[in-house]
């Protein structure tokens, strides 16, 4: 769409005081995740944080979904909860992380961190409010996130890159065998 | 070949002999002993052909002009007049007798071709001072000179006294010639030229316009080279060098320098009285000094270089009081004979084993073992003490007649004064001459005691010497007297024979210092015999004589307690001194003096300076190096390692600089 | 829908990443913040694509690019993980200062943070043991 038609809307919209049962739904979703967030940054029980970041992209999902992008969701859905989360849970287990509170789960700068994330969040949060406080989306209309338009968009206009994209996976690939295999002779004539 | 080309041959030959000794020493030994003697040798040939050729004629001048330098031009300048040609012809027989006598003199010094080609480039400098006509050129040789002295003094360089002698010797000529450079350049552009020619006629018209001031500078340079007081403290120290050396630089040339430019510059001092009052202090003091001084010295050479200061302090009186023939008499005369007289030391000290005269006066048989340096160093002797009618006595009698001459008021420009202090102290310092030669020779031959061991037969190259420098030693006073008012150009003088007054004069107070000195050593003999001194320095009779010499020189001070003297009882200058002998014996304590007065404040300044670099400035330079130290010390600290610290940081920053942009805009 | 609720939710798990990347010490735990970092960013490329209704659909597209990437990246990092464990013993940041400065020879008093390096060989070579003996 162009710019006057989003102004247009702009124009003319209801305000935070009148809520849509959408935007009541994604601010609670949203509410849920951002605290399955911050469980995972400060559980002291290294797999519960892999758990509450299940729960945390499981949520973004959701809002993926309440903002009308249902592939987005969909792969979100597949590849974070299905597979991310699953490669990390077997890292914590391949480096022994300990089961159970572990009391130094946080390292030292640990309030430096609150400091900068907090500095980071009320700029963030300030300058994004004051640039969006009356922006509106409508969501009606044309559904923009379908399956048919994103893959439309995906291999008319894309494809280059999600060739490229192809060859990436193939180097990570590559590279996370090499990175992990165990080099027996190097390491004998140490 | 023309004369010019004769004369510019002169210096050149020893110079190639030089350079070719120098480049030739180590690839081809062979060669070292030709090389050495050779060039002097057909040198000596040449300044006698010049001489010959140029003879009582007008003086010869050649120039040429290399290059020009600015408002004062430099010229390689030949001068021919009596007086140079004459000086080189001494120069090149001194020079060659020493050549000839350190061929066994240091026949087995491992340093002989350095050695050799030294001696040849000295002399060279020698002939190209006493040739040139421009000041520039002088300086060159003048300066040369210095170098190679510092180099030959300090030719035993591994013993401490050889190397503290070449050094003192180098700083105190360089004090003396630093203002003497200044006083060269004062002159020149006073005269417009370097060319003596040309200062002497801007003298002759008056054009001079500070010649107190210049004669002065000059003088202090002269002083240097020639070792006048207060700058002849290095000449007794310089006897550290072999003995050839002493006879060649210490006696007959080098310091003979500073006298021949006086004498080529004599229009600029006369110039001034105020200078010539100071030559004139500064020849009585040295006279009377350096007589008592070689009195009460017990190293034979230290006697022989007091000697020598004395009887340049008879030059520079000559001078003073305006007649330089009768300074060019007396330094001719006496080149030859104290050359005679250090070479027939350095056989003495090789017969005797030792240096000493004290040890050498308990000695019985030396006149036996060396018939040829008794007979010679008794005529040179005798002609250091001025008896007719050998050549000391025509040259020292001229120099005190023209000192007579001038106190009488008779000589123009030179105040009557002058004359009389010259007069005085030439009369008073003949007799200590003749006292203290007295000494020396019976100290040194006609002591009694144990033979002295047999070393063998003197080798017939030193021994030949000294019958070659006899002969000018006996004979050239007297001979020459009457004709070389001519070489010198006669100048208006009524010649240089002796007159009756200062002959009877000088001769009986020279006769009273022989019989004052006999008399004493009579008084003496019996403590002689009742205190028996002596160390020999045990050498194999095939040693090299410069061994001895060496070594003799090393032992001299454990053995008798100082470098100069000896606690004789027995010894008849002690006698004649009395209480004067113990600060005569150390050079009147003038070395403590400038000691204290000169090199313990350099060595305060030094330590000073030292100070200041090593606490002082070394602490801003380590401070400029120690705080960036410390900054970075302190910025290392940030440096943990710790990735995260290293995030936070930057993401720190970023915020600040978003909400720097956003609040900016 | 206001567009503030998606942008002010991308932001605070955006920072909520940033906070577990600098906090936390294991570095599997760093990880996981930097994959609530990227899916902060997604959020946002969805929620400017639909409220633009771009027809290229770029924000989708991108979001799916790098959800890839993130795939690509949680894999290599694993794998660098496991090899520094394998290595070093030990998967904890904090715990991995080579790249600090050593302390010099005299300049660095004794406080000096190349310390704590010197003092990690000997768990370097310890956790070393342990990898062979897992092995």
């Amino acid at each position: 769409m162009n710019p006057g038609i989003a102004l247009a809307a702009t124009a003319h919209h209801p305000g935070f005081l009148s809520p849509t049962g959408v935007e009541i739904t994604f601010v609670l979703v949203g509410l849920a995740t951002l605290g399955a967030a911050l469980l995972t940054v400060t559980t002291r029980q290294l797999v519960h944080a892999a758990l509450w970041l299940v729960v945390a992209l499981g949520g973004l999902a959701v809002e993926y979904l309440l903002l009308t992008a249902e592939f987005i969701a969909w792969v979100q859905v597949l590849i974070y909860v299905g597979s991310v989360v699953v490669l990390l849970l077997f890292g914590l287990m391949l480096t022994r992380a300990p089961i159970g509170r572990s009391p130094d789960a946080d390292s030292g700068n640990r309030w430096v961190a609150l400091g900068v994330a907090g500095a980071a969040a009320v700029t963030l949060v300030w300058v994004v409010v004051d640039a969006f406080r009356a922006t509106w989306i409508n969501l009606h209309g044309a559904v923009q996130g379908t399956s048919r338009a994103t893959g439309t968009s995906l291999f008319r206009h894309w494809v280059l890159p999600f060739e490229a994209l192809s060859v990436l996976l193939l180097a990570a690939l590559v590279g996370a065998i090499v990175l992990s295999r165990r080099d027996d002779g190097g390491r004998g004539s140490e | 070949m023309t004369l010019t080309a004769l004369a510019a041959l002169v210096p050149l030959l020893p110079f190639l002999g030089a350079a070719a000794g120098l480049l030739l020493g180590r690839t081809a030994p062979g060669f070292v002993r030709p090389l050495a003697v050779l060039p002097t040798a057909a040198c000596l040939v040449v300044a006698a052909v010049v001489a010959a050729r140029q003879g009582t004629g007008a003086p010869t001048d050649a120039a040429h002009r290399l290059a020009t330098t600015g408002s004062v031009p430099i010229d390689l300048s030949l001068h021919l007049d009596g007086f140079s040609v004459l000086i080189a012809v001494l120069v090149g027989l001194v020079a060659t007798c020493v050549q000839v006598y350190s061929l066994s003199y240091l026949r087995d010094d491992p340093r002989y071709p350095s050695y050799a080609a030294l001696v040849s480039l000295f002399t060279a400098a020698m002939l190209l001072v006493v040739y040139t006509g421009d000041l520039m050129v002088l300086l060159v040789g003048w300066e040369v000179m210095g170098i190679c002295s510092y180099f030959l003094v300090g030719h035993y360089w591994e013993t401490e006294t050889a190397r503290a002698a070449s050094i003192k010797a180098f700083l105190v000529t360089k004090l003396g010639d630093v203002p003497f450079l200044i006083g060269v350049f004062a002159l020149a552009s006073d005269a417009g030229t370097f060319r003596i020619n040309g200062i002497l006629a801007a003298a002759g018209e008056g054009r001079l316009h500070h010649p107190t001031v210049i004669a002065l500078l000059l003088l202090a340079g002269v002083a240097g080279k020639s070792a006048q007081f207060p700058l002849h403290t290095w000449l007794p120290d310089a006897m550290a060098g072999p003995t050839p050396v002493s006879a060649l630089i210490h006696a007959a040339t080098m310091v003979a320098a500073g006298i021949y430019l006086v004498a080529r510059l004599l229009p600029v001092f006369t110039a001034s009285a105020a200078a010539l009052a100071v030559l004139a202090a500064m020849a009585a003091v040295t006279m009377i000094g350096s007589g008592l001084a070689a009195l009460a010295q017990d190293d034979i050479k230290r006697v022989l270089a007091y000697s020598t200061m004395g009887q340049l302090g008879y030059m520079a009186g000559a001078l003073a009081v305006g007649d330089r023939d009768a300074a060019v008499f007396h330094l001719l005369s006496h080149g030859a004979f104290k050359a005679l007289l250090f070479l027939g030391a350095g056989v003495v000290i090789h017969a005797a084993g030792t240096n000493s005269l004290t040890a050498m006066s308990r000695m019985g048989g030396m006149g036996r073992r060396i018939p040829d340096a008794l007979w010679t160093m008794g005529l040179a002797l005798a002609a250091l003490a001025a008896l007719p009618p050998l050549s000391g006595f025509f040259s020292k009698e001229s120099v005190l007649r023209a000192a007579e001459h001038a106190s009488a008021g008779h000589t123009a420009h030179v105040p009557s004064a002058v004359g009389w202090t010259v007069l005085v102290a030439g009369l008073a310092a003949a007799v200590l001459t003749g006292a203290y030669a007295t000494r020396l020779f019976l100290l040194a031959f006609r002591g009694s005691g144990p033979e002295v061991p047999d070393h063998g037969r003197q080798p017939a190259t030193m021994t030949t010497v000294l019958w070659v420098l006899a002969l000018p030693t006996v004979a050239f006073g007297g001979l020459a007297y009457r004709e070389l008012p001519d070489w010198f150009g006669g100048t208006g003088h009524d010649g240089l024979g002796p007159v009756l007054l200062t002959s009877i004069l000088g001769t009986g107070l020279a006769v009273v210092g022989v019989l004052a000195a006999y008399g004493a050593w009579q008084g003496t003999a019996a403590i002689r015999r009742a205190a028996p001194f002596g160390a020999v320095v045990a050498e194999p009779a095939d040693a090299e004589p410069a061994l001895v010499e060496a070594e003799a020189m090393a032992t001299h001070e454990a053995v008798y307690g100082d470098i100069a003297s000896a606690e004789d009882p027995g010894d008849p200058g002690r006698l004649l001194l009395g209480p004067l002998h113990r600060p005569a014996a150390h050079g009147f304590h003038l070395d403590a003096v400038y000691s204290v007065v000169f090199v313990r404040p350099v060595l305060a300044a030094a330590s000073l300076v030292r100070f200041l670099d090593r606490d002082v400035v070394e602490t801003y330079v380590k401070a400029a190096g120690g705080t960036p130290g410390l900054l970075g010390a302190a910025v290392r600290k940030a440096q943990t390692g710790n990735v995260q610290t290293y995030l936070g940081a930057l993401l720190a920053g970023a915020v600040v600089l978003a909400v720097l942009v956003a609040v900016g805009t | 829908m206001h567009l503030a609720y998606p942008a002010v939710l991308a932001a605070l798990l955006f920072c909520t990443g940033i906070y577990g990347v600098l906090a936390r010490r294991n570095a599997i735990l760093v990880l996981m913040s930097v994959e609530l970092m990227l899916n902060a960013v997604n959020l946002n490329l969805v929620a400017f694509d639909v409220w633009l209704r771009d027809t290229l659909h770029a924000g989708q597209a991108l979001t799916l690019f790098t959800i890839t990437i993130a795939a690509a990246e949680i894999g290599l990092g694993l794998a660098i993980v496991l090899l520094v464990y394998r290595n070093r013993g030990s998967s904890d940041i904090d715990r991995l200062t080579a790249l600090a400065d050593p302390a010099g020879p005299g300049t660095g008093g004794p406080a000096d943070p190349g310390a704590g390096a010197d003092q990690d060989e000997p768990g370097a070579t310890a956790g070393d043991e342990k990898a062979e003996a897992t092995a």
